[in-house]
Formats: structure tokens, C-alpha cells, sequence
């Protein structure tokens, strides 16, 4: 009897459940579309709130947006490197601002209580997709930059230092999108995972230590996304010598 | 609810791939863009300005600190210069005073000295006058004793 019910509420976290949305042919995972919305709108009135009034002597909500700029500035300037991190610093902080947000959205604001007809409102990096195309534009990205910077010569890294290293630096360029994605996407779901069972088998206090750790987690997970994502651009426009 | 009847069949799993992937990849590149307009731009603005006032404030601060440090050198120097100026003064003070004073002193002794040897002189002649005047007594006195003497006898 109590394994049975143990069974149902276990079948009540409804894994790999979507709200499926049907466009023509094409078919999305609506809840992530909907958390995300919901968090970027949030963040970016935040920002504009912050940015409205800018002074020189910064007041309030200023302080601590130029304390999140000075924060990026510096990661993207230890990694990517004096002489071209200014191009880059919008996508890095965006990376972080996003992943960031996703993961603390998720793991703050009590979704649950949101019924949907198929599957359930949560983290927008605990779905598969999301941390893919993050990981695809990091990619991208760090081609792009190494191209861009370097031109033909970008492919000189593959054999740098000895030729012999030619089979591993391309097998990178797929374990590293891989890498990205999953750690994101596997600690994300986790954290949600283990809230969610321990808050169906012990709903009290038992899982606030948990929720904590989760948001431990999710930080750390987003300066983790943002540091390596500016580590390969700058991987990618370092010159050898 | 009605809002989502256009939901399909749940079917999928945790690894269910599709049409979300490069609609969530370009929502990004859009969040990058507008992100960098909103916040990334403006606030580096700001905080660049305000760096660059505080590093040419700084720079200014030390160029005042050094002229202010050659001023103080520059005074120095002429505070040295005027002080033993003052010091040769004085010493150049003092010598004359030294000297005019050794003169009134010799001119006044040598009045003195003058007054003394005069007082001396009529004093010295005044004193022969007297004994003159007195061994000329004495000589009145001394016949005017013998006289007497002899006539008694």
C-alpha cells in the first residue's frame, strides 16, 4: 500500500513531461518558453529599472547592476584577454545573466502551485534543449572568434604545439558543446529532482537544507557556464608564439 | 487553460529534442543584443567615465603634489638664502656697533685721562704753591724765633 502510493507520487514529479505547444509542423516545450519568458521579463525590467536614472554618484539599484557589470567585465577580461574581451562581454554576461536567472527562477519561485495540463512549470536549463543551444552558441562563438581574430590561422591551434594533437583538438570541439550542455542541464535537473522527492516524502524542513545546496548549485552552475564559454574565446583568439 | 488546448500528445521523455533548441538559441541572441543595449553599454558607459575622471583626478592630484614638493623646495632654498642674509646682517650689525662703541669708549677715556692729568697738574701745582707758601711761613717763623731769642739775651 505504501510502496504503491510512494509509486504515484513518484509518477506525480512527472519526468520528462512537456507542455507540448504545435506550431504548423513544429513542436515546442512550452513550459520552458513560458518559465523563461516570465524570468527574462522580470530580469529585464529589473535592469531598466536600474539603468533608468544613471548617475555619476550611483544610488541604489545602479550600485549593484555596476557591481554585476564590474563582475562580468572581470570574467570575461581574465579569460578572454586584455585585447578583445570588449567584444565579447555582452554574450558572456548574457550567458551568465541567463543561466543564472533560469536556475535561481527555477529553484525560488514555487512553480509548482501553476497547474498545467502536461507537464510542469521549472528551470528553463533543466530542459535538454536550452542547455544545448546554449552550448551550440558557445560553439559557434569560439569559432567565430578565433576566425574572425585570426583568420586561416585559427587552424593552427589544432597542431599546436605537435601535429599530434590534431585527433584530440577536434574531438574537443565536440566534447566541449557536450560537456557544456550536460553539466548544465544534469545539475539543474537533479537539484529539481532531489527537492522534489524529498518534498514528497518529507514536506517539512528536511528539504530547506536541500533548496539551499540547490541554490548554491545554481550559481555556481552559471559562473561555471560563463567562465568556460569566455575560456574557449579565449582559447580560440590567443596567439601562439 | 483554454489557452493551451493547442498542447499535442505527451510523449518525449528527458531527452526530447526539438524545434525548442534553435527557438531557445536565437531567443538568447536576441537577450545578447538587447541586453547589450539596455545594460551592457549604458552601464559600461558610466563606469568607464567615472574611472577615467577618478584616474585623471589622480593623475592631476599628483601633478599638483609634485609642484607643490618643488614649491616647497623652492622656499626652502630662499628661506636658507634669506636666513644667512639676516645672519650677515646681523654679524655686519654687530661689528659696527662693537666698533662704535670702542671708539666712544677710547674717545671718552681720553677725556678722561686729559680731565685726570689737568686735575693732576693744577693739583701738583697747587700743592708746591702751598709748601712754598709754607717753607716761606716757616722761614718767617723760624727768624721771627731766632729774633726773639736773641733779643732776650
Amino acid at each position: 500500500m505504501f510502496f504503491n502510493s510512494l509509486l504515484t507520487n513518484f509518477a506525480a514529479l512527472e519526468v520528462g513531461q512537456h507542455l507540448y505547444w504545435q506550431i504548423g509542423n513544429i513542436r515546442l516545450h512550452g513550459q520552458v518558453f513560458l518559465t523563461s519568458w516570465i524570468l527574462l521579463g522580470a530580469l529585464l525590467v529589473f535592469i531598466s529599472l536600474g539603468t533608468k536614472k544613471m548617475d555619476n554618484d550611483p544610488k541604489g539599484l545602479q550600485n549593484l547592476l555596476e557591481f554585476l557589470w564590474d563582475y562580468i567585465r572581470d570574467l570575461a577580461r581574465t579569460q578572454i584577454g586584455e585585447k578583445v574581451y570588449r567584444d565579447w562581454m555582452p554574450f558572456i554576461g548574457t550567458l551568465f545573466l541567463f543561466v543564472f536567472v533560469s536556475n535561481w527562477g527555477g529553484a525560488l519561485i514555487p512553480w509548482r502551485l501553476i497547474k498545467l495540463p502536461s507537464g510542469e512549470l521549472g528551470a528553463p536549463t533543466a530542459d535538454i534543449n536550452t542547455t544545448i543551444a546554449l552550448a551550440l552558441l558557445v560553439s559557434l562563438s569560439y569559432f567565430y572568434a578565433g576566425l574572425s581574430n585570426k583568420g586561416w590561422r585559427y587552424f593552427e591551434y589544432y597542431v599546436h604545439p605537435t601535429p599530434i594533437m590534431l585527433p584530440f583538438k577536434i574531438l574537443e570541439d565536440f566534447t566541449k558543446p557536450l560537456s557544456l550542455s550536460f553539466r548544465l542541464f544534469g545539475n539543474i535537473l537533479a537539484d529539481e529532482l532531489v527537492v522534489g522527492v524529498l518534498v514528497f516524502l518529507v514536506p517539512l524542513i528536511l528539504p530547506i537544507p536541500v533548496m539551499f545546496l540547490g541554490l548554491f548549485t545554481s550559481a555556481i552552475q552559471a559562473l561555471i557556464f560563463a567562465t568556460l564559454a569566455a575560456y574557449y574565446i579565449g582559447e580560440a583568439v590567443e596567439e601562439h608564439h | 487553460m483554454l489557452a493551451f488546448n493547442f498542447f499535442g500528445a505527451t510523449e518525449g521523455g528527458l531527452f526530447d529534442i526539438n524545434a525548442t533548441l534553435p527557438l531557445m538559441a536565437i531567443q538568447v541572441v536576441a537577450l545578447t543584443y538587447i541586453l547589450n543595449s539596455l545594460f551592457f553599454k549604458p552601464v559600461g558607459n558610466v563606469v568607464e567615465k567615472r574611472e577615467k575622471f577618478v584616474s585623471n583626478n589622480i593623475i592631476e592630484a599628483k601633478n599638483k603634489l609634485s609642484e607643490v614638493k618643488k614649491l616647497e623646495a623652492d622656499l626652502l632654498t630662499q628661506l636658507q638664502s634669506a636666513r644667512t642674509e639676516a645672519q650677515r646682517i646681523v654679524s655686519e650689525a654687530e661689528n659696527e656697533s662693537d666698533k662704535l662703541y670702542k671708539e666712544a669708549l677710547e674717545l671718552a677715556n681720553n677725556e678722561a685721562n686729559a680731565s685726570k692729568e689737568k686735575a693732576r697738574l693744577e693739583i701738583e701745582s697747587q700743592t708746591s704753591a702751598a709748601r712754598d707758601q709754607l717753607s716761606k711761613q716757616a722761614d718767617d717763623l723760624s727768624e721771627l724765633i731766632v729774633n726773639r731769642l736773641i733779643l732776650e739775651k
